[in-house]
């Protein structure tokens, strides 16, 4: 089952590298997500279906994370084919290959439960989303695309320094040394300390890097600007929350060791400096995506900060991994729509958005509120729940800085979208002959309907496994 | 064996710095790829029982830094037409002294380091941590697109001397695909600075400042 999950979107890039036709080559797309969505619906509904292969199995973490990565990528497989007809003279087999590669490089690093395999996987999704980052062919792009690549493969090169730093912390204790995560959390209290916090401060460095923490961000707004909104979304929701889980890997098993109160102390200062970074970038900015670019940080820094806290913040944190995810698809996609409407992406030209794309204009606004946090959508419940954790575990000052926090994002945040929805379009504006179809904002609005569910009832199923994911990043095997 | 270990690694050293102190970047990517060769040797000089996998990927790893990486990387040079690392951000003497200096911190700060006890005595260690910082000063002070490739090459070499402390348990696969990984990111990378170059008509990565706030 599981080598399926990784096998069969693979397979299906290789039909797409295969497919002559530009015009049928995208529907390839959907047919690789609802696979997966197929096949992680019964890997999850069927947990004995199981290959029983130490190195890839589907653990309580991977149930939160893979099945929202799944929901993402189909409802934005839909929306890349509605893209790729709009734009049908420019040859998008890279494109496909390259998403549909990205899909199963995904489910691996999920999958994988060991962390040098992790690892690998991690740098195979940098190697393969940087063609989907230079799509455009822009000077622009490329110039993105080499910042993403650079700072990614550095990040990523300091993580195996981290791997490797922790397989010998359990070398110097005399302890066969592993990088099998279940055989390093029975091991963990008996790990070298001294390796053990060098080794977690690389793989922060390192995974957060690839997540987007402040101040290793600077690709990120340069990334997300340039590339396709698909491509974005899948970004701020499947990349980030890949390496957010290589990070909560690390973090269990370092919490494991006893060492929670070194690395909660490091990850509140990374949440809240990507936070506060954010906030300062946000306010005053005027491309409507590298905004949006920001709003991942800020929410990889919330993540960090859940995760920092820990005890009764970690439900929030979990949960907060894919309502983000979510919300980031809705506004990544429709402010592709506006993008393409507009043919630019800075305020001082577009305006009046909700007249000119009635549904994409609405989704953005939406989408806005839904991120920062304003009832009664998803957001709302996982940021309070964090908030919630962080006075249930006294810490009062962090509780307080981090609401202040999203209110300055807010205010950063709210003045560039009303620019953007609000009032008539100037008149010096030339409209693209992009009108809004099915496949363009239908994902969207069932992405949104995903965010608002989630605000108002959290199916008893997610609950469940949120709850097992919980007692399992407290317990040791 | 350890003596031999030792020689292989004060080569590298001198390696480091000799990258730091041309503006060739011809000479650099030799440099750098001498380093990989010699890197890949040393499985055979500490591991006493090598397996048949474990040949194989040590034979890999030499045939792509040594070989594979520097042709890719030569050719991308030719098709740039260019030659020297013009006005890096800080000369080449001064480059070099940083470069040793790192290296002096890395000799000092190993020592102080806790070692398992069949480590002790070896320059792995800091070998390792003085590459990592060496392939940090190249891509920090070099602006060519390229020479900021060979960079994280040598960043890369640190990072695996530091694997061979691990080599008896480390699974093959994760090594291979390490290699893999490397082999395709330097393709990538080089396919980007091909595109840089037309696009810009300069490997320049100062030209690459039209992103910012």
């Amino acid at each position: 089952m599981e080598f399926a999950l990784i096998a069969v979107p693979l397979f299906v890039a290789a039909v797409a590298a295969s497919i002559p036709s530009n015009r049928t080559r995208p529907w390839l797309l959907p047919l690789a997500a609802v696979a997966h969505l197929s096949l992680t619906a019964l890997l999850l509904m069927h947990p004995e279906m199981t290959a029983g292969s130490p190195w890839l199995k589907l653990d309580p973490l991977g149930r939160i994370i893979l099945p929202m990565i799944s929901v993402l990528f189909l409802l934005c497989s839909f929306y890349a084919v509605g893209v790729l007809h709009y734009r049908d003279t420019q040859l998008n087999r890279v494109f496909c290959v390259c998403l549909t590669g990205f899909l199963s490089v995904m489910s691996l690093v999920v999958l994988s439960q060991h962390l040098g395999l992790m690892w690998v996987a991690i740098e195979t999704t940098t190697l393969v989303t940087a063609p989907l980052v230079y799509f455009n062919r822009t000077p622009q792009s490329i110039e993105a695309t080499w910042k993403y690549l650079l700072i990614g493969s550095v990040g990523i090169a300091l993580a195996l320094l981290g791997t490797f730093f922790l397989a010998y912390s359990s070398l110097h204790q005399g302890i066969e040394p592993t990088l099998a995560i279940d055989d390093l959390l029975l091991n963990a209290p008996r790990l070298s300390k001294s390796w053990l916090h060098a080794a977690f401060v690389l793989l922060l460095v390192g995974y957060g890097t690839k997540m987007g923490l402040a101040p290793m961000h600077t690709w990120k707004p340069d990334a997300y600007g340039e590339a396709p909104g698909v491509v974005g979304a899948i970004f701020s929701g499947g990349v980030t929350s890949c390496a957010f889980l290589a990070l909560l890997r690390v973090y269990h098993i370092c919490e494991a060791a006893g060492e929670g109160a070194y690395i909660s102390r490091l990850l509140l200062l990374m949440g809240f400096l990507s936070m506060t970074v954010a906030g300062l970038f946000m306010v005053g900015q005027r491309d409507f995506k590298r905004m949006l670019a920001y709003s991942s940080v800020e929410h990889m820094g919330i993540l960090a900060i859940g995760l920092g806290i820990g005890g009764p913040a970690l439900f929030g944190t979990l949960l907060h991994v894919v309502t983000n995810g979510l919300t980031k698809g809705v506004l990544f996609l429709s402010a592709g729509n506006i993008h393409r409407a507009y043919a630019s992406k800075s305020i001082d030209q577009v305006h009046g958005a909700m007249r000119r794309l009635p549904f994409s204009g609405a989704l953005f606004l939406a989408g806005f509120l839904a991120i920062t946090g304003s009832p009664p959508f998803g957001p709302f419940i996982s940021e309070f729940s964090i908030l919630n954790g962080a006075f249930d575990a006294g810490r009062f000052a962090t509780g307080g800085f981090f609401l202040l926090l999203l209110l300055v994002v807010f205010i950063g945040m709210g003045s560039t979208v009303l620019q953007v929805v609000q009032g008539r379009a100037s008149t010096a504006v030339n409209f693209t002959p992009y009108r809004e179809d099915i496949l363009t904002t239908m994902p969207v609005v069932l992405l949104m309907a995903c965010v608002l569910v989630l605000g108002l009832y959290i199916p008893s199923p997610l609950i469940a496994a949120l709850n097992d994911a919980v007692h399992f990043l407290k317990g040791r095997p | 064996m350890d003596n031999y270990l030792n020689g292989i690694l004060v080569i590298v050293l001198v390696l480091n710095l000799l990258s730091l102190g041309t503006s060739r970047i011809n000479t650099i990517i030799k440099a750098v790829s001498a380093q990989g060769a010699l890197l890949g040797i040393i499985p055979f000089v500490v591991h006493q029982h090598l397996t048949l996998p474990a040949v194989l990927v040590a034979v890999m790893a030499i045939a792509l830094k040594g070989i594979v990486i520097p042709l890719i990387m030569v050719h991308a040079l030719r098709e740039a037409q260019i030659k020297r690392e013009i006005e890096p951000m800080i000369g080449l003497l001064p480059s070099i002294i940083l470069g040793a200096v790192a290296t002096a911190f890395s000799l000092l700060f190993a020592s102080q380091l806790p070692l398992a006890s069949q480590h002790v005595g070896k320059l792995l260690v800091p070998t390792s941590i003085a590459t990592v910082f060496t392939g940090f000063i190249i891509l920090i002070t070099r602006y060519k697109a390229l020479t900021q490739v060979v960079g994280y090459l040598v960043l890369e070499n640190g990072i695996y001397i530091f694997g061979m402390l691990l080599i008896e348990s480390m699974p093959l696969i994760v090594e291979l695909g390490a290699l893999l990984d490397l082999f395709v990111g330097i393709f990538v990378i080089c396919i980007i600075t091909n595109h840089i170059n037309q696009a810009f008509s300069s490997m320049d990565t100062r030209r690459l400042v039209t992103l910012k706030e």
